[in-house]
């Protein structure tokens, strides 16, 4: 199973690994969301939804229905 | 004297830009619209050393030039338009310290459209608190460019910007990305085809919506470039974006080093509280609770010395001038149709206070991430509550706020909506009802009235919300929802950006408003102070021959007479006409004219009243005690009871009765369907609460 942000516990962090150019607003990769950045889930709003993420120093929230579409690997042990 | 140097201010969101744009250009700055949209035009002079002026214009943030909004257009317009008077001489590209990295993504753009770029760096001042330390030398030698380190916060930095600005001649213009590189093939064809063309102006143009219609004279070629694909030049702007951190991050590598055990984190234990599952929400109920109390509390005190000087004004006037029409326009007309606009000054000072606070702290982005959920649910999202809560001042600038919405649905609902919010228009309306009907005891610790002001913005709020579910319910239109909200960190609001603001929204409130109200106060003057036919004209004679045998005392006689010839006059016999359609819902046709008059906007209605009650009523001083004075023509007993009280409460809370908003709406959704659609169901739905409020209390 291919591992998403959206897969992401609170306080987890990743590797973007692919972003599904077509499910991405380009605003998104903009502000930092690419292949290779790190990721951490911040915070979760109630129903897990949307996500208060850190990407590379960018905090920013998005809806968990984007989220599914940034590929990751989890870090574990950090 | 010599030419001015124009400067635009680009940089994305939540930079401080605004602030560098205040600590440039003072009080000399102005606000207005460009021509044709309803975008916010900011534009401010600075005094350069050596007597140079700089003409400043802010231009509305943005994250890069691919523009996703009218907002966004404008910069990309500008800055692709030589011909345009404000096309600038040199950009000042702002970044924040802590978004460096994203921040550049932007000025790499700027600079490849090869105009002159100053690099800002602010909030320097944070840099020992995140670890951060910067190369200068390196960094302007490898994007090309001049920095300059600055703190508004400290006021650190701005002279030597304005130095900057001064000498901008010097700035290199060399680019920082090969275009050709994002796609050979691509970029060779394009090269080939528009061989005197520069390559990156030509793919802004084939990759961006805007109106570039005085840009490029080859529209027509560049159309056939179009041909690609949606996803083929989204694919392209992808790559363009990836080449762009490419270069970032190799000229931040030398450039920049970051410390992380230095880095002191209170953002994360703010958010830890302040987006809590619980805490959040509770946090923000409080919050809007302080604001409501504040508001009501706080201006009381002016909004009582503004309201008593106003009548002594009228007072005075009429006494020291000789009498005449002209005198009883000025002091039946002018003084108190101007003293129904300054009374919400207090008012609107502090709510415009609040939410400035609350957009500057960076907590407005954490009340969109506790409520997108929430307002999903009604088919909203969680941008909508920054219109919602600005909505609490004026739907109008609210509903411009809604385009950061990506989704047209959401957007369009969020739109239809605002207007049931309560605008700052609806508070004038609301507190002199409220303080006429409403008893002044306390209820556990708060204020009466003040509870019942709560509600009725809980009462805006909660139809906004379920007409959202209704309206999502019904409208069948398919778009793809996005949602990308940056949380920045937070910051303690500066006083001087919070206090242009609050200056800057009164000023256009009062005098936006004002020319309305004096306007309509006047002809309200001349319609109440004039009439036709016999019965208004031998008013005397008709009132001293019915009363003769009775014995009136002068004063006595001379108010019936007045009262008659309101009766009598063009308004008395407009507002006798709608009377019936009225008097169901407990109003006479005093308020029934103010109801028309406050169409055009709603704190008319008061300013209507204030001129109708004091042509008919000069034994009594303010507003509110002439409309205590008042008495219901059909019932007997006051006019203001609880019932009708709350009657008008609730039509004010649900009618649309503001053209400007229409307007708005009208422009914004591109159609005339959708502000008509809105009239009227609001309209009606008002007319229907009213009637049933009315004959349920009497």
């Amino acid at each position: 199973m291919k591992v998403s942000v959206a897969h992401l516990k609170r306080g987890e962090h990743g590797i973007i690994t692919d972003v599904s150019s077509a499910e991405i607003p380009l605003k998104l990769l903009e502000m930092g969301c690419l292949p290779g950045s790190k990721v951490q889930l911040v915070q979760l709003a109630p129903f897990s939804d949307p996500m208060y993420l850190n990407i590379n120093g960018t905090h920013l929230a998005i809806r968990k229905e984007t989220a599914i579409h940034i590929l990751i690997e989890k870090i574990t042990n950090e | 004297m010599s030419k001015q140097i124009n400067v635009a201010l680009i940089g994305n969101p939540n930079t401080g830009k605004t602030s560098v744009f205040n600590a440039l250009t003072g009080l000399n700055q102005k606000v207005g619209n460009y021509p044709g949209i309803t975008v916010e035009k900011k534009e401010g002079i600075c005094k350069l050393p050596r007597g140079v002026k700089a003409h400043i214009i802010d231009l509305p943030g943005t994250y890069s030039l691919n523009a996703s909004s009218l907002d966004e257009n404008v910069v990309i317009e500008l800055l692709l338009n030589k011909s345009d008077k404000d096309f600038p001489d040199v950009a000042v590209v702002i970044t924040d310290v802590e978004n460096f990295k994203r921040n550049l993504l932007l000025f790499t753009q700027i600079k490849d459209l090869k105009i002159p770029a100053i690099l800002v760096i602010n909030m320097s001042d944070r840099m020992k608190y995140k670890g951060i330390s910067l190369n200068i030398e390196y960094l302007e030698q490898h994007l090309h460019t001049k920095i300059a380190l600055i703190s508004t916060r400290k006021n650190e930095g701005i002279s030597e910007l304005k130095e900057l600005i001064n000498n901008y001649k010097s700035i290199s213009v060399e680019p920082c990305l090969d275009t050709s590189t994002i796609d050979t093939e691509y970029f060779e064809n394009l090269r080939k085809a528009f061989p005197n063309q520069d390559l990156y102006k030509l793919w802004l143009v084939i990759s961006q919506d805007a109106n570039f219609g005085k840009i490029d004279r080859d529209q027509m070629a560049i159309e056939k470039f179009k041909t690609k694909s949606k996803s083929e030049l989204k694919y392209l702007l992808q790559r363009e974006t990836i080449k762009r951190y490419q270069f970032i991050n190799n000229v931040l590598k030398k450039g920049q080093t970051i410390d992380v055990s230095k880095a002191t984190d209170l953002r994360s234990k703010f958010d830890g509280i302040l987006t809590h599952k619980v805490w959040g929400y509770l946090i923000f109920f409080v919050i809007l609770l302080t604001i409501f109390q504040a508001i009501y509390d706080w201006s009381s005190i002016p909004m009582d010395f503004i309201d008593s000087a106003f009548a002594s004004l009228s007072e005075l006037t009429k006494n020291s001038l000789p009498s005449g029409a002209f005198t009883d326009l000025i002091a039946e007309g002018v003084i108190p149709g101007l003293g129904g606009i300054v009374i919400f000054i207090p008012q609107i000072a502090f709510l415009f206070l609040f939410i400035a606070v609350l957009e500057e702290s960076g907590y407005m982005s954490r009340v969109v991430f506790l409520m997108d959920r929430i307002m999903r649910r009604f088919g909203l999202s969680g941008k909508s509550v920054v219109p919602l809560i600005s909505g609490t001042a004026c739907a109008i600038p609210a509903i411009m706020a809604t385009r950061n919405i990506e989704s047209w649905k959401e957007r369009l609902i969020t739109i239809l909506v605002t207007p049931f919010t309560t605008c700052s228009a609806r508070l004038p309306v609301y507190l002199i009802i409220i303080s006429l009907v409403i008893p002044e005891g306390r209820f556990i610790g708060l204020s009466l009235q003040a509870l019942t002001l709560m509600l009725l913005y809980l009462i805006g709020f909660g139809t906004a919300i379920i007409s959202a579910y209704i309206l999502n319910k019904i409208l069948k239109i398919k778009s793809k929802t996005f949602f990308v909200v940056e949380m920045p960190n937070y910051k303690l609001p500066m006083l001087k950006n919070v206090a242009l603001t609050v200056l800057e929204k009164t000023k256009s409130f009062v005098f936006g408003a004002g020319k309305i109200i004096l306007a309509i106060s006047i002809i309200l003057w001349f319609l109440a102070s004039y009439g036709p036919g016999d019965k208004f004209n031998n008013a005397e004679e008709i009132i001293t021959t019915e009363y003769a045998s009775q014995n009136l005392s002068e004063d006595q006689l001379q108010h019936k007479i007045a009262s008659y010839k309101l009766e009598h006059s063009f308004i008395g016999i407009t507002g006798r006409a709608i009377e019936p359609a009225i008097s169901p819902l407990g109003y006479d046709w005093k308020i029934g004219i103010a109801l028309i008059s406050s169409f055009a906007a709603r704190e008319v209605f008061v300013g209507t009243l204030a001129t109708i009650y004091s042509v008919g009523n000069d034994d009594v001083d303010t507003i509110k005690n002439r409309m205590a004075a008042e008495v219901n023509p059909t019932l007997g007993g006051p006019l203001f009871t609880i019932a009708s009280g709350i009657s008008l409460l609730l039509f004010y809370a649900f009618a649309m009765q503001c053209m400007s908003t229409l307007a708005i709406v009208k422009r914004e959704t591109n159609s005339w369907k959708w502000p008509v659609l809105q009239l009227v169901i609001m309209t009606v739905f008002a007319y229907l609460v009213a009637l049933i409020a009315f004959q349920v209390l009497k």
